[in-house]
């Protein structure tokens, strides 16, 4: 059975549509693959009650024909998703025990497609973080390891536990939150693939909001068209969310497998960052030479005010996350700590809700919105946010199709090396990937190859905007030309 | 006014003349049956909590959107207050902490208000009027209650008045007296009220006041002003503003400054009192909302609601007085209410509107505020006073008797006309009974004959006599006429 593990999502689709095993099966062996996979961390609640009514509801549909396009699929939910009855907490203590009356647009449509639920997986707390290691449920365990070594990695974040759960195929997808990086940055870490759809693609209502105007769910998966298949069920206009568009969504997967040639992929020159390492400048050459290959023009574009993108991202969304996260005020649910009077409450409840990156956050996003230096640093970054989404718009108007850049500056570091003393050697980790929050557009993370110490290394593909299509077929290139790096359990 | 006139809203101090110079931000309920951003009732009066959505009770994930009919309430006021509409507005959060509001923000708008300048004219009770500039006027949520005696230790929190939509209405600071800030506050809430975009309920706090006061030497800049925060009735508008005009008066009359500070009305006092100071004074971390994209409209949008427009109170009054010859006085009575007015048009029709507006404004509204009902609840219906106003002119009852027959349809209803058949209340126009009458009455009273003859205003006895005999059933111009004869004068 624990080869069931082992399938694609596309793969599963069509054994369970030949009904060469049952929904029931799949989900059962997925089941096993968490419980024996619990020293990971990946998942912060395992759901084999749920897991089972569903795939038992998805056996008879597929019996009466009613198959959903995820019909029996076997998948791990990021916990910044609110869903229904199941706990919820954005691995935060501040939410405590908090059980949501309501489920979250995207996994609504994935349960409407078909869907299982195995558990809510790990992630930095409110999804602050690029390592997994803010939980309040304890870091993530990555599956990977370097050559020769026992050394614990982490998975990347702030979706790691996602991550890590579909690298170690305790799922066939999982869900996940991109804000600055988190789904792309694990996603290369962990050898997967992730896609940050465009701002609006995907519905937010149900997420726990960390910066709203950044803020996007997509999907990991260990194939691109597994990825492909994935989103189309999680995409889509919602009218509960007002920054939702309703355009159509496309069968993503059509365009995996379709011609890149004559696609123009543009290579940014600001992205050749200092003390970038030789073995990530490698892997991008690499990348742009398979795609040439393919039949793509690679040319040098410039997106010039690429260097002002991280610093201006920390303004951002610490400004909204200050305001999003003011809810949490112990008065109506989650973790209450008691105070003499109503403002003692909130201090020492929120003082022992939030975990200090989440305080630190929290600071830095309501000075930078103080009287006196609103203008001075949040006006000044959305001014700097604009001049960015112009670089972008600039480039696809001369003609680029997609934009080719490395995921990460490195590969997966060891759980408490990075961010200790200064917490701006973590951020950096996002530094190819917070320009695309910044300008909503679409970027997909694809596995391109090993670092020397064997671990999973990552590219990164910027489209238009609502065009995760050509992401998708310029990924499948990337995937064929570098193959599929299956990680080998240990745990 | 003459320039030269002395300006009778000066107030005296030891030093000489003051100036109160007021500028009001009017909080208005927008008259909408669920909140700016859910879907929520705004029913008043409901259990505790009973209608509080996910997003107004804020539980994480959730999302606002905009409710439509807010906006199309607020175009509509904007457009009754003769505003500029912005095409584009945004939203933005209003950040800090209390109970009472779940999202630790309000959504409000600052730098980019839904409605921008306007106008109100208003009309004072000595006939004088002031105009008084309109800054803007925003849409923000409302907040829940929190109310801190009903247990020992905790304070409890009702969440059914969050979200609710306000408009809050910025005027400039246009205003010189309390009693110009109570007019303002009376127009305002009559054009809410005519559009239908707020039931301007201060006893439910659906139409409430920030008062900001200042005082100065005419001439000389603005002084230093102190908000007098939510203050709910027209009458408490005024006494906190004279309050606060003495008191701003005797500290600087004193030598010392006046504070900028937030200040509390307590009517029980009738006192305002000091609720925190600049100093304390909130950072509320003013942003754009992003979970709302800025609202934008179109201009053929803004057009259609303004064809339909009702006809507003100003444009009433005119009419009124145009098409009725009603004087300025009588049609700024009658139009103050949209009820009234409409009570009135219906008795006017086809009848003397002079007469109609006489006994709307003084029979009718009298009786009225001596049982503390309003129109809509009148026991005698337009339609009735309009038949007792008939038979007044068709000369079946004189006035006085029409004053006890408005009693008896008041109290006991029913048809005018079939109350004064049955109860033989018509008046009396046949000459012969009434010179019967009058001459048993010049029989009897010899003396009064004589005192007549020398003073001719006798006759008012006289009259009384026949009436009071008559049972005021006689035509009183023919008893008048008689009487004339009879004594020869």
């Amino acid at each position: 059975m624990s080869d069931l593990t082992k399938l694609t999502i596309a793969e599963a689709r069509d054994g369970l549509k030949k009904k060469s095993f049952s929904a029931a099966e799949l989900t059962e062996a997925h089941l096993a693959a968490v419980e024996k996979a619990r020293a990971l961390n990946a998942y912060v609640l395992e759901t084999p009650e749920v897991a089972r009514e569903r795939a038992r509801q998805s056996d008879d549909k597929i019996a009466s024909g009613e198959a959903g396009p995820l019909e029996g699929i076997p998948i791990g939910v990021k916990d910044l998703f609110c869903t229904r009855d199941v706990r919820t907490t954005a691995c935060s203590k501040i939410l405590g025990n908090f059980i949501p009356t309501y489920e979250s647009t995207v996994t609504a449509q994935l349960w409407r497609d078909g869907a299982v639920m195995l558990g809510k997986t790990n992630n930095d707390e409110f999804a602050m973080g690029s390592s997994n290691e803010t939980s309040a449920l304890g870091p993530v365990t990555s599956p990977w390891r370097r050559k020769g070594s026992n050394t614990p990695l982490v998975p990347g974040g702030s979706s790691g536990g996602s991550a890590a759960a579909v690298a170690a195929r305790l799922c066939l997808g999982a869900t996940g939150t991109d804000t600055g990086g988190s789904i792309r940055q694990p996603a290369a870490f962990t050898g997967i693939v992730g896609i940050k759809p465009t701002y609006g693609r995907c519905s937010r209502w149900g997420i726990v909001a960390f910066a709203s105007s950044l803020d996007q769910a997509g999907p990991f998966t260990r194939t691109v068209r597994d990825n492909a298949i994935l989103l189309r069920s999680m995409a889509g206009h919602d009218p509960k969310d007002t920054t939702s568009v309703d355009r159509p969504v496309p069968d993503y997967e059509e365009a995996v497998g379709k011609s890149v040639k004559g696609m123009r992929i543009g290579i940014p020159k600001e992205y050749r960052i200092d003390g970038m390492p030789a073995e990530i400048e490698t892997l991008w050459e690499q990348g742009a030479a398979w795609l040439r290959e393919a039949g793509a023009e690679i040319v040098e574009i410039s997106l010039p005010h690429t260097k002002y993108a991280l610093p201006a991202y920390y303004i951002v969304a610490p400004a909204e996350a200050s305001s999003n996260l003011a809810r949490y005020d112990g008065v109506r649910y989650g973790l209450r700590e008691q105070g003499r009077d109503v403002t003692a409450m909130y201090e020492a409840t929120r003082a022992a809700g939030f975990g200090p990156e989440v305080r630190r956050r929290v600071m830095i996003g309501t000075y930078v919105l103080s009287a006196g230096y609103y203008d001075a640093y949040y006006l000044r970054a959305q001014k700097v946010r604009t001049l960015i989404k112009k670089d972008f718009e600039d480039v696809f108007a001369a003609g680029v199709d997609a934009i080719l850049t490395p995921a990460t500056p490195s590969a997966a570091f060891g759980i408490g090396e990075k961010g200790g003393a200064d917490p701006i050697e973590m951020y950096l980790n996002d530094v190819f990937t917070v320009t695309v929050n910044m300008a909503g557009l679409p970027g997909l993370a694809v596995p391109a190859g090993l670092s020397s110490e064997g671990l999973p290394l990552g590219l990164q593909l910027i489209g238009r905007p609502f065009d995760e299509s050509t992401l998708f077929s310029l990924g499948e290139v990337i995937e064929q030309a570098a193959g599929h790096y299956p990680v080998e359990a240990w745990w | 006014m003459a320039a030269s006139a002395k300006n009778p809203n000066l107030i005296r101090g030891m030093t000489g003349d003051w100036e109160v110079v007021i500028g009001m931000e009017v909080h208005a309920q927008v008259t909408s049956e669920s909140k700016l951003f859910s879907g929520a009732s705004t029913a008043f009066g409901g259990e505790p909590n009973s209608h509080v959505s996910l997003v107004d009770a804020a539980m994480p994930g959730m999302l606002p959107v905009i409710n439509e009919e807010c906006v199309r309430q607020a175009i509509r006021t904007g457009l009754g207050l003769k505003a500029k509409i912005n095409n584009k507005s945004v939203f933005d959060r209003k950040n800090y902490f209390y109970p009472d509001l779940p999202q630790g923000y309000q959504i409000s708008q600052y730098k980019s208000p839904i409605v921008g300048e306007g106008v109100v004219q208003v009309d004072l009770p000595d006939g004088s009027g002031v105009e008084v500039g309109i800054e803007r006027v925003h849409l923000e949520q409302d907040a829940g209650k929190s109310t801190h005696d009903q247990h020992p230790t905790l304070s409890l929190v009702d969440l059914n008045r969050s979200g609710v939509a306000l408009m809050e209405i910025v005027s400039k600071p246009d205003l010189r007296s309390s009693e110009q800030a109570k007019a303002y506050v009376s127009k305002l809430r009559s054009i809410l009220r005519y559009l239908g975009t707020c039931d301007g309920d201060m006893e439910k706090g659906n139409l409430r006041a920030d008062v900001n006061v200042s005082v100065r030497k005419p001439g000389e800049p603005y002084g230093t002003r102190c908000e007098i925060k939510n203050v709910n009735s027209i009458r408490f508008i005024g006494q906190a503003i004279e309050y606060e005009a003495r008191r701003q008066i005797d500290i600087l009359e004193e030598g010392g400054t006046i504070e900028q500070e937030t200040r509390l009305f307590d009517p029980g006092k009738g006192e305002t009192r000091s609720m925190r100071s600049k100093e304390e004074a909130h950072d509320y971390r003013y942003f754009p909302d992003p979970d709302l994209l800025p609202l934008e409209f179109d201009d053929a949008y803004v057009e259609a609601l303004k064809a339909e427009l009702p006809e507003l109170p100003d444009e009433k009054r005119d009419r009124f007085i145009a098409s009725f010859g009603l004087s300025a006085y009588d049609a700024g009575v009658l139009i103050a209410e949209k009820e009234t007015a409409d009570y009135f048009e219906a008795v006017a029709q086809g009848r003397d509107p002079k007469a109609a507006a006489n006994w709307v404004i003084n029979e009718l509204t009298g009786r009225l505020n001596k049982e503390g009902k309003d129109i809509g609840s009148s026991p005698v219906s337009a339609e009735q006073l309009g038949a007792i106003l008939d038979l007044i002119a068709d000369k079946t009852i004189s006035g006085k008797i029409a004053k006890d027959l408005f009693e008896i349809v008041w109290n006991e209803g029913g048809d005018p006309r079939a109350i004064v058949e049955a109860r033989g209340l018509k008046q009396v126009t046949d000459t012969g009974a009434i010179e019967k009458v009058v001459d048993e009455i010049v029989a009897a009273n010899p003396d009064k004959v004589a005192d007549a003859k020398t003073n001719p205003k006798a006759i008012g006895w006289f009259v009384g006599q026949v009436m009071k005999s008559s049972g005021g059933k006689a035509n009183p111009q023919a008893v008048n006429e008689i009487l004339k004869a009879k004594l020869g004068l």
